[in-house]
């Protein structure tokens, strides 16, 4: 009979450790994540802590009463119930989200401009509706702007082809295209009245879309200087897709989330939201040990609200479509515990 | 932190608005209401509160929020003054009910 510790690998699948090999799997991660990221490990008081998050058999694991966060969500909803306001309305009502968030099924800005004002109109009726802030979100995604679903060279064709000043230049292209397009939807979502804009899964496409993330948030706190800004990031360091881009001064190739954290502050963000990546072949206890280990020098170090990306496949979350309720507890206690985060 | 079923709405608006860190927004939350910071994370605390301050709860067929109490919009009214933060869909409809001419 098996008698180890029911526990999840990183792609949901359920498996059982012994308490040493759980142990092994965290300080493995830790030093995994230090590796990778030149960060410092984490210390033993939170080595422990992991040890008895993930050494429990309960299905369920939470923070300590009075400890608790805020939660944001990143498009809200299914949108196969009823109508997108009833989506938001589900989430304020009966999941009591602290934030809703709208969003058109495209999730990019460059589409989202094409529809503004029937985006809109939906957003106006909401506000009446809403309490809880309710604001908007879709990806920088510049991949859009290129052939054959934009005007703009494709790069990963041309990098293949050794044509590295014609990919740099349609990527500063490209940048120049989201920045206007991101600026048009923020403006015109806080004219519906917006409590925030969400600039989700940046840097998706490397660091020209980081850098038009940036620029936008620049642009738009220009204008409005009380609107929330949200950046969400797409994965745990920068793809140096150009890689001779700078924001300020600072290289935006393969920064870590520290760095994006300052840059995003600097551009006038107010919730910054690191992704760190799951590795599926590993498990929860090691992803969850990776994650707080290169997650803890931004948190650290935050001057603006911290929301750590949990969800399939990042922030320690199993990469599954229906992330198991007792690793999705687990890796957010732990981050919250660990890493005094602001929000999730 | 629950929604609106507590405060979690209203110290994500300080986050949101202010750029807040979550210690600071849940202490100016609490001050605002004058209850303790444990006390934002307990719907039996916060319903009172939410309720004596008219910031909306939950609607339950009108049994946690009667038809005389603010929600929504109405309820952000509210929520802005105690909280003295700027809600963009209050200063609107501010705007646009404004008499002309």
């Amino acid at each position: 009979m098996d008698t180890g510790i029911p526990t999840r690998m990183g792609d949901g699948s359920l498996t059982r450790l012994t308490p040493a090999e759980i142990e092994a799997d965290i300080r493995e991660g830790v030093a995994a994540a230090v590796k990778r990221a030149k960060v410092e490990p984490l210390g033993e008081d939170a080595i422990r802590h992991l040890m008895d998050i993930f050494g429990s058999r309960s299905r369920f694991s939470a923070v300590d009463i009075g400890d608790e966060v805020v939660l944001s969500y990143d498009g809200c909803g299914s949108q196969d119930l009823g109508t997108r306001i009833n989506d938001l309305q589900y989430y304020e009502q009966y999941l009591c989200a602290d934030s809703v968030e709208m969003y058109h099924h495209d999730y990019s800005y460059k589409p989202v401009k094409t529809v503004i004002d029937f985006e809109q109109t939906v957003m106006r009726q909401a506000q009446f509706l809403i309490t809880a802030p309710c604001g908007y979100g879709a990806m920088p995604d510049l991949g859009r702007y290129t052939v054959p679903d934009g005007p703009i060279a494709n790069w990963s064709q041309l990098l293949p082809l050794g044509k590295i000043p014609e990919a740099r230049a349609a990527q500063e292209e490209a940048v120049e295209m989201a920045v206007e397009d991101i600026a048009f939807v923020a403006e015109g979502m806080a004219e519906a009245g917006i409590d925030f804009i969400d600039l989700d899964t940046a840097g998706a496409a490397g660091d020209a879309d980081f850098l038009a993330a940036l620029k936008a948030v620049e642009r738009i706190r220009a204008r409005f200087p009380d609107l929330g800004i949200q950046i969400g990031m797409a994965s745990e360091f920068v793809l140096g897709m150009h890689g001779e881009l700078e924001y300020d001064g600072v290289r935006l190739a393969g920064l870590w989330p520290r760095e994006q954290m300052k840059l995003a502050a600097r551009a006038g963000v107010t919730i910054f939201g690191p992704a760190i990546n799951v590795n599926t072949g590993k498990s929860v206890a090691w992803n969850v040990a990776r994650t707080l280990t290169i997650a803890k020098p931004c948190c650290d170090e935050a001057t603006i609200p911290i929301h750590l990306n949990g969800g399939m496949g990042v922030g320690g979350v199993p990469m599954h479509i229906l992330p198991p309720g007792d690793a999705t507890s687990r890796a957010s206690r732990a981050a919250v515990d660990i890493l005094h985060l602001d929000g999730l | 932190m629950g929604g609106i079923r507590t405060a979690g709405d209203l110290v994500a608006r300080m986050q949101i608005t202010r750029g807040m860190r979550l210690p600071q927004a849940k202490k100016h939350v609490a001050d605002r209401l004058g209850v303790s910071v444990m006390d934002l994370s307990d719907p039996v605390v916060m319903l009172d509160a939410r309720k004596e301050h008219g910031l909306g709860a939950a609607l339950e067929s009108g049994e946690i929020t009667g038809i005389d109490e603010p929600i929504g919009l109405e309820a952000k009214f509210h929520i802005a003054e105690l909280l003295g933060v700027p809600i963009n869909s209050v200063e609107r409809f501010r705007r646009l009910t404004a008499p002309r001419g």
